[in-house]
This record gives structure tokens, sequence and C-alpha cells, in this order.
């Protein structure tokens, strides 16, 4: 318990909590759209794309985040202007900016003079690095989902349930998408930090699939995922810190095993 | 009297072979019609149109006046077969979702869900508005999207084949409800399944890429010969109409 205290008593083990707060509500709100929808596998394609975005930072030498947001976003709307405009299938769409973002990557990561310490952070997260910048963004983007699911939350429900309805009643359904999938980018990219790029999917996805064991209603299943998320963002994080093992995977490990507990008590009640 | 809907010489193609050509139909106050034609033959891409869901590339969709384009008081029965039966939504959200949806919405919460419970109430799946809509049979998502479709008060219902996935119990209640709903609004209705519709529909448009209207509830092997509207048609062994019936002349 004294350990946990002096643990508290560290601004950078706060600065971790705050992310950890920050990062499962903004992932419990998209992943709870992404899921729904299924579009997890373009999720991916827009993560592993903002590798892209990194490695041109570090080339040039400017912020990684802002590499990776503007990669994102990009293929974001590129994925789905492809499929609408391009006629090309939706998945192939995903896999062509996927592997274009990380090819881009591993170029420009070549191309940098000397050695690139924090690439590792990106890949695989490290929350007990985040910057106060870093915090204020991630904020931010807690307030901005806030507004628009507050003030849209049910023309963004019924599109993603029935978008040719929403459309025959008159709605631009086009612009929501787009606003969404911006959101998706910049969710994804401001949560790097906490789980890195390879492992960011499964904040968007673990809690939410527990989440769903508990309830069918989409707003429930937003805060309920968040709930999650906090739960395994937190303990993660401790135990990680005095097991001295990299913090990301070990949230992931926590997310699944009490995924996989609430699963197996579920089916023997 | 003014038609509701006027379609006029509605061509429309996916690819460079047209699905629908020169299609003329009016949809007037009261009207029945039911949309009848083999699959592929346009049905289908024709209440996209209606909907505004496609743009034609020749010819024109006119609305009368008090139906504005912007907010068309369509009510709309989809093919539920596309939904993803696992969305976590609720019934009560999934009938609500047919207010009439505004990008920047300002609305009646309090009205909006009462007018949504008096529908269910009215269907008599009132008991399910918490439920997640996968945990409903088919007949009673039929009936929830009935709902949705009824929620904005209509002054055209669209349904697209409302007889798929439901049992025979609750396709006779669909139709006497329709029947009842046709007094305050003109109903559009495709289906595959001529034979049961016919006891309840006015008129019967034939749609195989070009489309045939005719005025009147029955119509035999030899029209839809001549309309070039290949159908299987469907026959019940007790239900009382006979389809196949050939008219002695033609209205």
């Amino acid at each position: 318990m004294n350990d946990f205290l002096e643990l508290l008593s560290f601004a950078f083990f706060r600065k971790a909590l705050l992310a950890s707060l920050f990062a499962s509500i903004s992932c419990g709100i998209i992943g709870t759209y992404i899921v729904s929808r299924r579009i997890v596998f373009i999720s991916g394609g827009i993560t592993h794309a903002s590798f892209g975005g990194i490695g041109l930072a570090f080339l040039l030498g400017f912020n990684p985040l802002l590499g990776a947001a503007i990669f994102s976003v990009f293929s974001a709307v590129g994925i789905q202007f492809f499929a609408e405009k391009g006629g090309v299938r939706e998945d192939s769409s995903i896999a062509i900016w996927w592997s274009l973002g990380m090819a881009l990557g591993v170029i420009f990561v070549f191309l940098t003079p000397g050695y690139t310490p924090n690439l590792m952070s990106y890949l695989f997260g490290s929350i007990l690095t985040v910057s106060n910048g870093e915090i204020l963004a991630m904020f931010l983007l807690n307030v901005l989902l806030a507004l628009v699911f507050g003030y849209w939350f049910r023309n963004i429900l019924y599109i993603a349930f029935d978008e040719e309805f929403a459309r025959a009643s008159g709605l631009p359904v086009k612009s929501f998408n787009y606003l969404v999938a911006i959101l998706i980018a910049l969710t994804v990219v401001l949560n790097i930090r906490v789980v890195g790029i390879i492992l960011i999917l499964s904040l968007l996805t673990i809690p939410q699939a527990t989440a769903n064991l508990f309830t069918k209603d989409f707003r429930t299943m937003m805060f309920l995922s968040s709930m999650f998320a906090l739960l395994g963002t937190l303990s993660g994080l401790v135990i990680s810190y005095f097991l001295n093992i990299p913090s990301g995977a070990t949230i992931i490990f926590v997310l699944v095993i009490v995924f996989g507990l609430i699963r197996v008590y579920k089916s023997l009640k | 009297m003014k038609p509701l809907i006027h379609i006029n010489h509605l061509t429309y193609a996916y690819t460079s072979e047209p699905v629908l050509e020169e299609v003329d139909l009016k949809i007037f106050d009261g009207d029945f019609i039911g949309v009848i034609g083999p699959n592929g033959g346009g049905k289908t891409t024709l209440l996209k149109a209606i909907l505004g869901l496609i743009q034609p590339q020749k010819g024109k969709i006119y609305f009368r006046e008090d139906l504005p384009r912007h907010k068309r008081p369509i009510g709309y029965l989809p093919q539920v077969k596309h939904l993803d039966r696992k969305f976590p939504i609720t019934v009560l959200d999934v009938v609500r979702s047919g207010s009439l949806m505004r990008p920047f919405p300002f609305r009646n919460s309090a009205a909006e869900k009462k007018a949504a419970l008096d529908l269910l109430e009215e269907m008599g799946v009132l008991n399910l508005q918490k439920n997640a809509i996968g945990e409903l049979s088919g007949g009673q998502m039929q009936r929830v999207f009935l709902c949705r479709a009824l929620i904005s008060d209509p002054k055209v219902l669209i349904l697209d084949e409302p007889d798929t996935f439901v049992d025979n119990r609750f396709e006779g209640e669909l139709y006497e409800k329709l029947r009842i709903l046709n007094e305050r609004m003109a109903i559009v209705l495709v289906s595959h399944d001529v034979g049961t519709i016919s006891a309840y529909i006015k008129t019967i448009a034939c749609v195989n890429r070009f489309l045939h209207y005719h005025p009147s509830n029955r119509i035999s092997a030899e029209d839809l010969a001549v309309y070039n509207c290949p159908l299987q048609i469907v026959t019940h062994g007790e239900v009382p109409h006979t389809i196949l019936k050939t008219h002695g002349q033609h209205e």
C-alpha cells in the first residue's frame, strides 16, 4: 500500500492515470461505434497507416503525433473515397492504405539519420512518458467527442444502424460518415501513446466485447466499455509498474483476462 | 386530382443495360398498388428512385407540393435481410429513428417517444420496447419496422417484400393492418407473392424493365405474358380469390 501511495506522488504516474482516464472514455465511445458498425478492420487500416506519418515526422523532425494525425485522417478519408469513387472493394482499399502507411513509415525511419529511440514507444505504447501537451490534446478530444456524440447521438446511431433508411429520410449521411471517420482517426492517433499502434485496436474492441455481455443498447455500451477500459488500463498500469513489464501489453492482457473471466462466469450461470 | 408522386419517363441503369426504361407511374391518394415482377426486374430499383436513394439517368419524379423533397413524408419498410441483427439498438430506438431526421436536430423528445410507444402498443409489441432488435422473431421485427415507417405519419407507405421471413399468421394480420392504413395513406407494396396480396391491393404494376400498369387487382397469366412479366404464381389452396382467372376484356 505504501508502495502505491509513493507511486501516486510521482508526477509521471499521475499523468499516466489521467491519460488512462481520457483514453478509456474516448476508446469507449469510438470503439462502441466501430464494433457496432463492424468497421474494426477499417480502424486497423487507419491506425497502421498513421505509422507513415510518424516516420515522416522522425525524418523531418516535427511532432510524430502530428504526422500520425495527418496520415490517419488522410487514410480514413482515402479508404472511403477509394471504395465510393474508385470502384475498389472496401476491404482491398483498407489493405492498400494499411500497408502503404506501414511501408512509408519503414522507409522514412530508415532514411532518418542516426538512431530513433522513441520508435518503440509509438509501436507498443509508453503511457508512463506522456507529455503535458499530449494529455491536453486527449482532454480536448474527449470534449469534442462529448459534444458531437451528445448533440448528434441519434443521427449517428440511426445512420450506423440503417444507412439506407437514414438516406431515404433525407439525412446527409455522407457528411456524418466523414465526420465520424475523422473522429476515429483522431481517437486512434491520440491514444497511440497509451498502448501503441500495434495494440490500439484492443482498446477499441475488447472492452466493447465485455460490455456487450451485459447490454445490447448502444448508449449503455458506450458507458460500460469506458468503465471496462478504465479498469483494464488502471490495473494494467499498476501491475506493469510493479512487475516491471511493458505497460501497453500488460493493459491488453488484463483487458482480455477480464473479458474471459466474465464470459466464462456468464456461461456458467 | 393531382398525383402524390408522378414518375415520368424514368430510366435507370447500373451498367449500360437499363434496369428500368421509360417508366411512368402516378401514385394518388388512396392508392394501393401491388408491384410485382421477376427478381432483377427492377422493383427495388424503382423504390430506391422514389425514395431518392438513386438518381435516374433520364426522367423525373415529381412530388406534390405538400410532399416537399427535403422532408418527404414517405414511410419506408425496407427488406430486413440486409440489416445487422446483432447491432446494439433497442426496439424503441429503432421506431424513433423513423421520425424525420434533420442534420441539426431540435427535437421534441417526449412527444416523439410517446408517438413511438403508442405505435408499438397499436402493433401489439409494446412489451418488447426495451429488447434489442436482434432478440425479435421475424414477425415481431416486421411490426417494429412498420412502426418506424409510420411514426412520421406519411402520406405514402412503401413496403419492400414485407412477407419474407414472416409466419402466415402475421402475414394475414399485416395485410389487414395495411387495409386500415390505406384509408389514410397511399400504399405501394412490392411482393413476390401475387396470390396473397391480390385480395388487398387495388391495382397492379408489373415491373420488368418496363412498367405496365394494370388498373385492377386481378391479373391473368395472359396479361402477364402480354406485359412480358414472367412470374411464378403461387397458388394457395383455400384462398378464395382467383388470380389466374382470365378476364373477358381489358379495362
